[in-house]
């Protein structure tokens, strides 16, 4: 009893010497004055990781500058895809007068969708997810094979062993279509050529993504791509002399001696837009896919380490496809066990790239 | 030289007394962090308790985080009465859940939401006690130190649960994300002022493990167990089936926080759902003296830390490493308190008993 009594008045003690500067300094307790929206960004690594959350996060900065003081953002870092997580993070930010909440990680789709069903004034918009609604929950995505295919080329044109490594989360769907867009680029300009693909079992891992890398190495790839979050297998590559494209954002300082180009998201051409709508009341729940033409998604620029006829090659797809004369997965197509899976004759919409459960010829491992 | 000596009993003001100076120095200490980092430490502090009981939604938070950590540690408490440290929690925790999430996604959805409850219960109880009877069977039996064979069992809880999540529970509408399928309507706790009703039945387990402690023969021999074997020897009690019997309640217990975690919150299972609650329940089951009412006190006290970390983390843009830190603090100095109350630091002297370190 004299403990409890300790605590207390330890928590006593506490709580004078917070009332002490209660009154004058904002408490950060009332949502911001001036903003007109409160929008609460929720991502599944930290914002620094040079990779996915960072390209988020710089998506948002860029959302937040183009509207000068309209909108005001809260974030919640390293939150992962269980519900108690998820649904802690959101709760605290509609408490703190959030009205949008952005969920950037694919298991935090059920989670997003139950808590849309809870609160009906604020609007929830997830990342990569294939869930809505008709009133508050909407997703968004991108035609991420467009750049992976670009991206193939340049690792097909670079690779002399003809073995070129993918370090990817988990043999789901959206990994499947990058890994098949990928490997379609890289053969599209050299036949030999082979992906070999590891999956480290989480989104996030910045020492399994490294290891993985360095055993793609020891297996002779000379060029390694990824779809992880950090630049772990950009600077395995660097250190065995290799090449590597990155993934989610430009992470050339990372690994300067490696980075030949990557695949990335341009967030802020999505949350610009969409906020806007928001703004003006004029907001649906949709499902954005967005393309290079729109440029939402893209390939950075390519690094001195490619030399200039591979530039000119890539150059000449890019703006085939940023005309929308060049759709990726074009049949006849081969699955790895020799399957056609696309007939000739037969091009992949949206919808059946989205249903892709196998990995194309000329890819090496597992889709499941 | 510096002696170091073991103490007798201390004075129960004396002990108020060094842990309240703990606590104060872990403010300190950590408000000088904060302000390393470019904060303002009152502010910060501020934020934390106004972060978790601030508002009615910011309560309901706190006691959401509360719940677990609070079933947990009273199986917890009943281990460590006997003197069997029972370090499995986290594993005890993920086979509860295993346990009622067996139930939960092979029952029909027309089965009554009540008996589906009791049944995942039931179920989550029974892996639970099984996870720390294995462990004290051992011990019983062999001998073998309770402390390492109920971490390893974690482990092999988490990895289990692990397999079955990206293996043959994978939810096959989940197009190759490794997820489970969530739970029917019928396996969903129910809630009652905004919590789900897991806070009901952490009350009255409070009150039942506080009877089962200090007013049954049962407890009263796991009380003498962990005193002394010899006494226990001595008035006849089977020490073995005192054990088992303490370590399947224990192991019960922290089952049944497992089931309440899939149920309630996640609707699902999942590798990581005990979410580390297994291993902060062993620290406010030891803050909390094994007392249940006290516990129940010190749990609530780390549920206002966890939910105020998370309101400072959005509020103030404290990085999450931030948070981590001020309750790492903090523990350091509330268990470094603990050498004080068991040792005395003295000079040399000749009356010094028994040397320690």
């Amino acid at each position: 009893m004299k403990k409890l009594l300790a605590l207390l008045l330890v928590l006593a003690l506490v709580a004078s010497s917070l009332a002490g500067c209660g009154g004058a300094e904002d408490t950060g307790d009332t949502p911001s004055g001036d903003a007109e929206l409160t929008v609460g960004f929720i991502y599944i690594g930290p914002k620094t990781d040079g990779g996915f959350s960072e390209a988020q996060d710089r998506g948002r900065q860029a959302m937040v500058e183009y509207f000068d003081g309209r909108v005001k953002t809260l974030e919640m870092e390293n939150v992962p895809e269980e519900k108690q997580a998820v649904e802690s993070a959101a709760i605290n930010m509609i408490d703190q007068g959030a009205k949008v909440i952005i969920g950037t990680s694919f298991g935090y789709m059920d989670t997003l969708e139950a808590l849309a069903e809870q609160y009906k004034d604020v609007i929830f918009l997830h990342f990569s997810g294939n869930k809505m609604n008709d009133t508050n929950f909407g997703n968004y995505f991108g035609a991420m094979e467009e750049p992976r295919y670009l991206a193939g080329m340049v690792a097909g044109m670079m690779t002399k062993t003809n073995k070129i490594g993918y370090v990817a989360a988990f043999p789901y769907t959206e990994l499947l279509i990058g890994i098949n867009a990928f490997t379609l680029g890289a053969r599209s300009v050299n036949p030999e050529a082979e992906v070999l693909v590891v999956y480290t079992n989480a989104w996030v891992d910045a020492a399994n993504e490294k290891a993985a890398a360095e055993a793609l190495l020891a297996q002779g790839c000379d060029v390694l791509e990824q779809h992880c979050d950090t630049t772990g297998p950009q600077i395995a590559a660097e250190a065995a002399g290799a090449y590597a494209i990155g993934y989610n954002m430009d992470s050339r300082e990372a690994a300067p001696g490696a980075f030949l180009t990557a695949p990335i998201w341009h967030h802020e051409a999505f949350y610009i837009e969409t906020i806007q709508k928001i703004l003006d009341g004029t907001w649906k729940p949709e499902s954005y896919y967005g393309t290079m033409a729109d440029g939402y998604v893209g390939l950075a620029e390519m690094s001195d380490l490619v030399p200039d006829d591979v530039k000119e090659a890539v150059k000449e797809v890019e703006a085939k496809i940023l005309a929308g004369e060049f759709p990726i997965f074009v049949g006849p197509i081969k699955d790895n066990q020799g399957n056609i899976v696309v007939p000739e004759g037969t091009t992949l919409d949206r919808a059946g790239i989205w249903s892709m459960d196998y990995l194309v010829e000329g890819a090496i491992g597992t889709s499941m | 030289m510096i002696k170091i000596t073991k103490r007798a009993e201390l004075p129960k003001k004396q002990e108020a007394l060094i842990n309240s100076i703990a606590i104060f120095f872990s403010i300190v200490c950590a408000g000088l962090v904060i302000l390393i980092l470019g904060y303002n430490p009152v502010k910060v502090f501020q934020q934390i308790i106004v972060g978790a009981l601030g508002t009615e939604m910011r309560i309901q938070q706190t006691i959401v985080k509360a719940i677990p950590l609070l079933i947990t540690s009273l199986g917890i408490a009943i281990a460590f009465k006997m003197k069997f440290w029972n370090i499995g929690g986290e594993g005890q925790i993920i086979m509860g859940a295993f346990g009622a999430s067996l139930v939960a996604l092979n029952i029909p959805p027309t089965v009554p939401s009540v008996l589906t409850l009791l049944a995942m219960a039931g179920s989550a109880i029974i892996f639970g006690g099984l996870w720390a009877f294995i462990p004290a069977f051992f011990k019983a039996k062999m001998g073998t130190n309770e402390t390492i064979f109920t971490l390893m069992m974690n482990y092999i809880a988490i990895k289990w649960v692990t397999y079955l999540q990206y293996g043959p529970w994978k939810d096959p509408a989940s197009q190759g994300f490794p997820k489970i399928a969530n739970f029917k309507a019928n396996a969903i706790l129910p809630s009652l002022f905004g919590v789900h009703i897991g806070w009901i039945i952490a009350v009255v387990l409070v009150v039942l493990v506080y009877i089962f402690m200090n007013h049954t023969k049962k407890g009263f021999e796991i009380a003498v167990v962990g005193e002394s074997l010899e006494t226990a020897r001595y008035a006849g009690m089977n020490i073995n089936s005192v054990i088992i019997t303490a370590m399947l309640v224990s192991g019960g217990l922290c089952g049944l926080a497992g089931m309440i975690q899939a149920s309630a919150i996640e609707r699902t299972l999942t590798h990581a759902l005990s979410g580390g609650y297994g291993f902060t329940a062993i620290i406010t089951t030891w803050l909390g003296r094994l007392s249940p009412p006290l516990i129940m006190f010190v749990c609530f006290a780390f549920a206002v830390l966890i939910q105020g970390g998370a309101y400072l983390q959005i509020a103030m843009s404290v990085p999450a490493a931030v948070a981590d830190m001020i309750q790492g603090i903090i523990l350091f100095f509330v268990l470094g308190s603990e050498f004080f109350l068991l040792y005395k630091i003295g000079f040399d002297r000749k009356s010094v008993k028994k040397e320690v370190a």
